[in-house]
């Protein structure tokens, strides 16, 4: 096992990962202030910030190599600075990214939107300044909600396939991650690689729902108490 | 040392429009539930902010829109108790009496002043608790506490008593009482509930539909409320349209009689009111013969129903409440009212 390859582990832990971290800030970022703007500007951007997460992920992908194809304009300026999001393994945290920000974005909404306003308001008027107000006080009543979003977007990002396999392919070593090798395995007939793969992503995937919902039942209990 | 209000703020259908002054001591806003009061008190802490208009409290502007004044929450120094008192849930009760005192003297005095608070308020077997774990009242005090620490110069009261239990609110409500006057500077309570008002307040402003009928002290506002939606809010029952008809008489056709009044009658009358409590089966003046109805039996009072004679059969019944020891053994046949006990309501606007 000694020269067995494990980077699609690495390499899909280490994508679902930094792509949680940028969609925990612009999940929380994009809810927080969505839920400020006038009702329809809300609306409209509502529809625009979920749509990845209803359309095939494949779709997605197209929509990304429009946008950062080395042969669109801001690929090409991207390319000038040597940012290729094209074929390398940071390419797939922007698929992973797109694809898991609207569950973080919509479920730190939800536990926004059931936020106690006064809680807010009794802050400011004892003189505590807004960002206190949201880290010490918003935050941690939204906890909960904010911790379960954050879990499914990290196991949205670490299964993606589709954006993944259109933006960055498949190439051993370099930008292989654990799905698209389940794939690659499979379709070269090699079948216990492809199960052994399957199985590393059922572990990772059960420990990560286990997770959901232990923290739903604590919110569950808090609520009661 | 006072506060001065003069604000409108337009919200589609509904328009608060009101101005006055508060003296030190309580006053109290008295409305109907979503008659604008908890949105005026909003307006003064700067959590809503008013279409237009001024607000200055001691010397201090917080709000003009002329001047385009709009102070934030933090700098306005006004301290509001909020109807769910807004603990916050995350933090213990010293932690969040210490949230009042951020950014403020050194470690030693924040810590001893929180003590303070903690013993004054009784809660300090409570400190290392969460919100979740207090009593209502205990709540109450925690989040009294924590807005004292604050030092504001002026005091919000939303609704104080509405999250806690009735047999709570009387003896909690001597408590606030005794810490409202030791705080001596103005407060500003909100309530739809008469009693508390009167306990607890030296003013009284009556507010309906936005806007502010009458300011008086509270025992004047009770004796004389002087329009429909005031005398209805200090809990006149037996209110019907009537007509002028002498300095010192009026007609009320829906009863079919006249009474006499012992205060001049404006030209402007509109209805009067009679307290329930103000019926008397041997009074010298206003006594007419009357027709019993119904009787509502409560713990200590009754109320016995009746209409004049002349009546309408449809209308209304008049209530007369007594307690249950000076109810007489038969319905008297002619029931009176005092001359002094007749309201005289007038058109509010």
């Amino acid at each position: 096992m000694s020269n067995f390859d494990w980077y699609p582990l690495w390499n899909s832990l280490r994508i679902a990962a930094i792509s949680c971290v940028l969609v925990f800030f612009l999940g929380i970022f994009f809810a927080y202030y969505a839920a400020r703007l006038p009702r329809t500007v809300k609306g409209i951007l509502d529809v625009i910030l979920t749509l990845p997460m209803v359309l095939p992920p494949t779709v997605c992908g197209y929509f990304l190599l429009l946008v950062f194809g080395v042969k669109r304009p801001l690929g090409m300026f991207l390319l000038q600075f040597g940012i290729k999001f094209v074929m390398t393994w940071y390419g797939g945290v922007l698929a992973a990214a797109v694809v898991a920000f609207p569950l973080m974005y919509r479920t730190a909404r939800g536990a926004f939107e059931s936020f106690d306003k006064n809680l807010a308001y009794a802050g400011q008027t004892l003189g505590l300044s807004n960002s206190y107000i949201f880290w010490r006080i918003r935050m941690p009543a939204c906890r909960q909600g904010i911790l379960a979003g954050t879990v499914l977007a990290f196991a949205r990002a670490l299964g993606e396939y589709g954006a993944t396999s259109m933006l960055i392919g498949y190439t051993p070593g370099r930008t292989a991650t654990i799905s698209t090798t389940v794939y690659q395995l499979w379709r070269t007939n090699d079948e216990a690689g492809a199960m052994f793969w399957v199985l590393i992503n059922l572990a990772i995937s059960t420990v990560v729902l286990l997770t959901v919902n232990l923290l739903e039942a604590r919110q569950k209990k808090a609520v009661k108490a | 040392m006072s506060l001065i209000v003069d604000i409108r703020k337009d919200l589609g259908g509904f328009v608060l429009n009101t101005a006055f002054e508060a003296e030190p001591g309580v006053t109290t806003l008295l409305g109907p539930s979503g008659c604008g009061k908890s949105l005026t008190l909003k307006c003064i802490a700067g959590i809503e902010k008013p279409d237009r208009g001024h607000i200055e409290l001691n010397g201090r502007v917080l709000f003009d829109s002329a001047q385009h004044i709009n102070l934030r929450p933090q700098q306005r120094h006004v301290g509001y108790l909020f109807q769910n008192y807004a603990l916050f849930p995350n933090m213990t009760v010293r932690q969040n009496l210490m949230c009042a005192l951020r950014g403020k003297y050194d470690r030693e005095t924040r810590d001893q002043r929180v003590d303070e608070m903690l013993s004054l308020m009784r809660l300090e077997a409570q400190e290392k608790h969460k919100p979740s774990q207090l009593s209502g009242g205990q709540q109450q005090r925690a989040a009294l506490g924590r807005i004292l620490l604050s030092e504001p110069e002026l005091l919000l009261l939303d609704e104080p008593f509405s999250a806690l239990d009735a047999h709570l609110r009387d003896s909690l409500k001597i408590e606030l009482r005794n810490m409202l006057h030791s705080f001596g500077r103005e407060v500003l309570m909100v309530t739809h509930s008469r009693e508390e008002a009167y306990d607890l307040s030296r003013r009284i402003a009556v507010m309906d539909h936005g806007r502010l009928l009458a300011l008086k002290p509270t025992k004047e506002l009770f004796a004389d409320p002087g329009s429909v939606p005031a005398a209805i809010l200090t809990g006149c029952k037996n209110i019907a349209t009537a007509i002028k008809t002498g300095d010192y008489e009026v007609e009320v056709p829906e009863w079919g009689i006249r009474l006499q009044t012992a205060q001049p009658v404006g030209d402007n009358l509109a209805a009067i009111g009679i307290r329930a409590h103000y019926f008397n089966p041997s009074t010298a003046h206003n006594r007419f013969p009357v027709r019993f109805v119904e009787e509502m039996e409560e713990p200590f009072e009754t109320i016995l129903q009746f209409r004049w004679a002349r009546q309408d059969q449809d209308s209304q019944p008049i209530w007369w409440r007594l307690s249950k020891d000076k109810r007489p053994q038969s319905f008297p046949k002619e029931l009176g009212v005092a001359p002094a006990n007749i309201l005289l309501l007038y058109d509010s606007f």
